[in-house]
């Protein structure tokens, strides 16, 4: 049976960007391990040769010509930022 | 009988007649929420919204302009994006989030003339389903049999609680895994999931984008197919959209089967199940039979295999889906610290913003995609749902037209029951719903009978792809022959 260790579980919540607290490692490696054993069970099946599933029946994507349909909203596209200035999104500093 | 309890079909004609108008509809129906806060169905109430839309529908009634929907009042699931009205997934990431745009299926029943009340709680994002996720607090189920509050389900339990509790006369959910038929079968309801591609996805907050579908929540299966016609067809916006004919589902219900295969399928025969489920499967069936359908054993041999599938698939779209939110363009940002620089702030604000069951199924989405993981759990489980849709497939070329199933494994259960469970505990109630949005096909919940308790339990009917008309009348039959009357006693 597979089990996620506190380094992994520690790994994943980084690659997640979500901030887990050290001392809550140890019951998020646990909940995620027996989530992962649960999908164990996909091991017995046999998928040699099978396609992954696309659609639910046949169809081709629309295509449509590759020109702007819309835009000149800035407005409307800062209006909900926790903090927007001179027309931009602003964020902590990112580089030095 | 009291407006705000009116079916839609009847609701529309005493418009049409001048016996009702919209305004002493959405003001039965606003006066209904107002004494049910109790239930915690509605997270924000849109009166002024309401009142304005009642008096221009009613304003195109008297013009002689009505669409079906003209009038009705409706709720609309927190998922769905509503232009300058709350719209924030039961998340606290989204707090304070006004779109500033509309989603394609609540524009069109805006355009068809409903009447919008408010936004209908929810679990969080839509994972779960007891509707105990939510930021805004559980919605409690207006059926009640002793001291114990009971879930509605989930997600859509604050749809589902609204429905059932009369507060509307429909409203829109979203099925990812059952997240329209568990609690629509946990509330004595009708709730359908279309076909994949038949609603647009535009506008609704995504979970996973390869099974989100929404669908209407109404008390009669003709309400269900007045609704769900107007919140199909095709969206440019939505590429996944299908460009195919909506038919006129509500013509469809003629009530007559004769001849139609319906299909039993042996491996949703769970070990354990509750004998009053079987009971309520075999009297279904039978009530198929007397109504002239030809009644087949089936086999989908890979339904064991559904949970898991959906387990790996749906935390992995949702884990890309959720990356969006990061504090910088809609929602939450956390307090920063000196020094904290970007990194800080998208963790911080992801801690802070996400539920415990939300950031769960992120990080699962996260193992299942990362490198090393990718081909053992999320392309291996691709494959697994190619498998479980080919069984469909096979059932339908050999000529069965519907499959009848239990909606759920149990009626609804007491709100705080599963705390200590484990989460995959909680991933069973979707056991016979999952399959569908695995497959993207058809399935309409509806309430066939009680448990010794008196509480509501439903049967499902899966169809073919884009036969809704089909099914819905073949739920038609189904809900006649049952018969299903019962409505929660008002205890709130």
């Amino acid at each position: 049976m597979p089990t996620i260790d506190l380094e992994t579980a520690r790994r994943v919540a980084k690659l997640a960007r979500i901030r887990v607290p050290e001392a809550d490692l140890p019951q998020l490696a646990d909940e995620l391990s027996g989530i992962i054993s649960f999908m164990e069970q996909l091991n017995e099946v046999n998928v040699d040769g099978i396609e992954p599933m696309t659609s639910v029946t046949p169809m081709r994507l629309k295509r449509r010509a590759d020109v702007v349909t819309d835009g000149d909203m800035q407005d409307k596209i800062l209006s909900n930022a926790p903090d927007a200035r001179e027309g931009f999104f602003a964020v902590p500093k990112v580089v030095e | 009988m009291k407006l705000n309890a009116l079916n839609i079909a009847d609701a529309r004609d005493a418009l049409r007649k001048r016996d009702v108008t919209s305004v002493e509809l959405t003001q039965a129906c606003l006066t209904a929420i107002d004494q049910a806060d109790t239930l915690n169905a509605f997270a924000h109430k849109t009166p002024e919204v309401a009142m304005d839309r009642a008096r221009a529908a009613d304003q195109r009634i008297q013009a002689g302009d009505a669409p079906g929907l003209c009038g009705i009042p409706l709720g609309i699931k927190d998922l769905f994006c509503t232009e300058g009205v709350p719209s924030q997934a039961a998340s606290n990431i989204l707090k304070g989030f006004k779109p500033e745009y509309e989603s394609t299926v609540s524009a069109k029943l805006r355009d068809a003339g409903s009447v919008m009340l408010g936004k209908l709680n929810m679990d969080e994002f839509a994972m779960g389903s007891s509707n105990e996720t939510a930021c805004y607090g559980d919605v409690v189920n207006p059926w009640k049999v002793d001291d114990r509050r009971l879930t509605p389900g989930g997600s859509s339990g604050g749809s589902a609680a609204a429905v059932a509790a009369d507060l509307c006369l429909g409203a829109t959910g979203t099925d990812t895994g059952g997240s329209i038929r568990q609690p629509a079968a946990f509330t004595g309801i009708v709730g359908i999931k279309p076909t994949y591609g038949r609603c647009s996805r535009w506008g609704i907050i995504a979970f996973a984008s390869s099974l989100d579908q929404a669908g209407p929540m109404t008390r009669t299966v003709r309400d269900a197919a007045i609704m769900l016609g107007a919140m199909s067809g095709h969206d440019p916006k939505d590429s996944t959209s299908a460009d195919i004919p909506v038919p006129d589902f509500e013509a469809a219900l003629t009530g007559d089967i004769k001849g139609r295969k319906i299909g039993i399928p042996r491996e949703y025969r769970m070990d354990g199940m509750p004998a009053e489920i079987e009971k309520l499967w075999a009297d279904g069936t039978a009530m198929l039979k007397d109504a002239g359908a030809e009644i087949v054993d089936i086999s989908l041999p890979h339904t064991k295999y559904a949970l898991p599938t959906y387990y790996v698939i749906a935390p992995a779209e949702a884990s890309s889906n959720l990356a969006r939110y990061d504090g910088v363009r809609y929602g939450h940002r956390a307090k920063l610290d000196a020094g904290d620089g970007i990194t800080e702030m998208y963790e911080k604000t992801r801690a802070e913003g996400f539920g415990p069951e939300v950031q769960r199924r992120v990080m699962i989405g996260t193992y299942v995609l990362s490198a090393g993981f990718y081909d053992a759990y999320y392309n291996r489980a691709r494959k697994v749902r190619a498998l479980i849709k080919h069984d469909f497939d096979e059932v339908f070329a050999a000529g069965v037209d519907a499959i009848l199933t239990p909606a759920t494994p149990s009626s609804a259960f007491g709100l705080g029951e599963m705390a200590d469970a484990d989460p995959v505990a909680m991933y069973l109630n979707d056991v016979f719903t999952v399959t569908v949005n695995l497959a993207g096909l058809p399935g309409i919940a509806l309430p066939t009978g009680l448990d010794s308790a008196g509480l509501p339990l439903g049967l499902q009917l899966i169809g073919r792809p884009w036969g809704e008309a089909d099914l819905l009348n073949t739920a038609y039959v189904l809900e006649t022959a049952a018969g299903f009357v019962s409505k929660p006693d008002k205890w709130w």
